[in-house]
């Protein structure tokens, strides 16, 4: 996506932001990091510096294939935002990963958003680049 | 009647204007519904000892609202939970009353969100803020409305529930608001087309706002607030009206989880404890207040409080049974019009509160004859997300 400068953007999440600031960082070499409790297996998304399911455990960092299915949706008709008002109709989705994590972001590359999404819709991770990260998005396979 | 009742509503109020046209301010609001709400339990300023504030009327509101009052109060709570913060301060007043520590407990709301034109439902959510979960969330261009229509397209999904089903809770809510002057006045002032009952045609045929919620499935965005006034017994039997007991409260949040169900709500954790609390089932109760943000909240947490199994809300609210005049099919629901047709200034959940009380007076404008039982069930946050949920029930004297 090409853009000029003065043109309204996608709102961009805060690189340095303490317990999530090593997920984005992540993002530009293209990986999708999620985290594993080294001690009880617990996986924990979003990014967290603590295991919720255990109070022992270090979180380890782990890669996601970038396979996934969409848990559920919907098409945006209406929007004030200054980016989103000029993508309706859009597609805004809860996404789970086949490793497990849950992430809220857009399904992508349909020609018809009212019609060619679907809940349980294999969906395959794509990156849209940005200076400082990439945002993760959802292509249908 | 076996509940314990060591607290109960005395006193109610719901502001009557739904556009200021910005000329009274949220404490404004607040200030007045509270006088009001003293008078109606012929109570005073003075006799209020215990304050409890969602922080609506500005930040650090526990330590500037008994100014703004004039009170000295010697207990205060600040629970902010987003729109079922009044279920949680009733619950907490409740506990504080019982425990010996307050006597009067006053809550209040204001807002002014239509007159500030928030963009509630449809607009920017996000822009990145520093909590960890919305520095997740705001890239992906999600509205309030989307976030409820998730939760409403995966229902149909798993359960094969209908717009035409969800639009049932639309239309009695709507013929409730059309009984009620305040109702009718607010569709006017805030410019509502074609003010009238309506049909499951009229819903699923209106505009889409984000599939699969149409326009006459959401609230509206008004302006107002309310008071209410809760006494400890012995206050509660030299008061104007006749006592409302608390007789019940449950509290739960929920969160998106690993392979989570996003058609059961934090509901399913609170009604449990607050039924149990009461003694009660949900099969018992006269009134059903729900917060009304939106068509599948309601048909969620009908579900979750127990009025039908989980996914047979569809097939369970089909053929009107919502309706006022229908007490015999269970109960009515948010018979003020609700946040869909009457009053939605951001944080409904006091209006549950006042309704299910003018209700179990004998006052409402949809009055079900006779009813003894109500349960208020506030949600705050967005339900397709993190949110909050408080459960209260409440008997008549």
């Amino acid at each position: 996506m090409s853009e000029k400068k003065k043109e309204p953007t996608r709102p961009l999440p805060k690189t340095k932001e303490l317990d999530t600031q090593e997920f984005w960082a992540a993002t530009k070499n293209k990986e999708f990091k999620y985290q594993q409790c080294d001690n009880c297996d617990k996986v924990v998304f979003y990014p967290r510096r603590h295991c919720t399911g255990c109070t022992g455990g270090k979180l380890a960092w782990k890669t996601a294939s970038g396979k996934a299915s969409v848990y559920t949706y919907s098409v945006v008709r209406q929007s004030y935002h200054p980016f989103f008002r000029n993508m309706v109709p859009y597609v805004v989705a809860w996404i789970d990963l086949e490793e497990g994590p849950r992430i809220l972001s857009n399904v992508i590359g349909v020609d018809d958003p009212l019609n060619d999404v679907s809940i349980g819709q294999e969906v395959q991770l794509e990156w849209e680049e940005h200076e400082d990260l990439f945002i993760p998005l959802f292509r249908p396979v | 009647m076996s509940q314990k009742r060591d607290a109960a509503i005395v006193g109610i109020h719901e502001y009557p204007t739904r556009d200021v046209e910005g000329e009274v301010s949220p404490l404004q609001i607040k200030a007045e519904s509270a006088a009001r709400a003293l008078e109606d339990a012929g109570l005073n300023w003075s006799d209020v000892d215990a304050i409890y504030d969602a922080g609506d009327g500005g930040g650090m509101s526990g330590l500037n609202i008994a100014e703004y009052f004039g009170l000295n109060p010697t207990v205060i709570d600040t629970t902010g939970v987003g729109g079922s913060s009044y279920e949680y301060h009733a619950a907490h007043a409740k506990r504080d009353i019982a425990a010996g520590k307050a006597k009067v407990a006053l809550l209040t709301y204001g807002s002014t969100a239509h007159s500030n034109a928030f963009a509630i439902g449809v607009g920017a959510r996000g822009g990145a803020s520093m909590h960890p979960a919305e520095n997740m969330d705001s890239f992906a261009g999600q509205t309030l409305v989307s976030n409820y229509a998730m939760v409403a397209q995966r229902h149909m999904y798993q359960y094969g529930t209908t717009s035409e089903q969800l639009a049932e809770i639309s239309i009695a809510t709507r013929l409730h608001a059309m009984r009620n002057p305040e109702a009718v006045q607010a569709m006017e002032d805030l410019e509502f087309l074609d003010i009238r009952e309506t049909t499951i045609d009229d819903v699923v045929n209106s505009r889409m706002i984000a599939d699969p919620l149409h326009l006459l499935e959401c609230c509206m965005i008004s302006d107002g607030g309310g008071a209410v006034v809760i006494a400890s017994p012995e206050v509660a039997r030299d008061c104007k009206k006749s006592p409302v007991w608390i007789i019940g409260t449950g509290e739960a949040t929920k969160y998106p989880e690993i392979g989570g169900d996003i058609t059961t709500s934090a509901a399913a954790q609170s009604a449990p404890i607050a039924f149990g609390e009461a003694g009660l089932t949900a099969a018992e109760m006269d009134i059903a207040m729900i917060y009304d943000s939106f068509s599948i909240t309601v048909m969620t947490m009908l579900e979750d409080l127990g009025f039908c199994k989980k996914g047979e809300g569809g097939d369970w609210v089909t053929g009107g049974r919502l309706r006022f005049d229908r007490p015999s099919d269970g109960p009515a629901l948010n018979t003020d019009g609700g946040g869909l047709s009457s009053n939605h200034p951001g944080m409904r959940g006091i209006f549950l509160l006042i309704e299910a009380t003018r209700q179990l007076r004998g006052e409402s404008t949809s009055q079900v004859a006779g009813a003894k039982l109500a349960v208020a069930h506030g949600n705050g946050g967005m339900l397709g997300s993190r949110h909050s949920a408080g459960t209260i029930i409440l008997g008549g004297d």
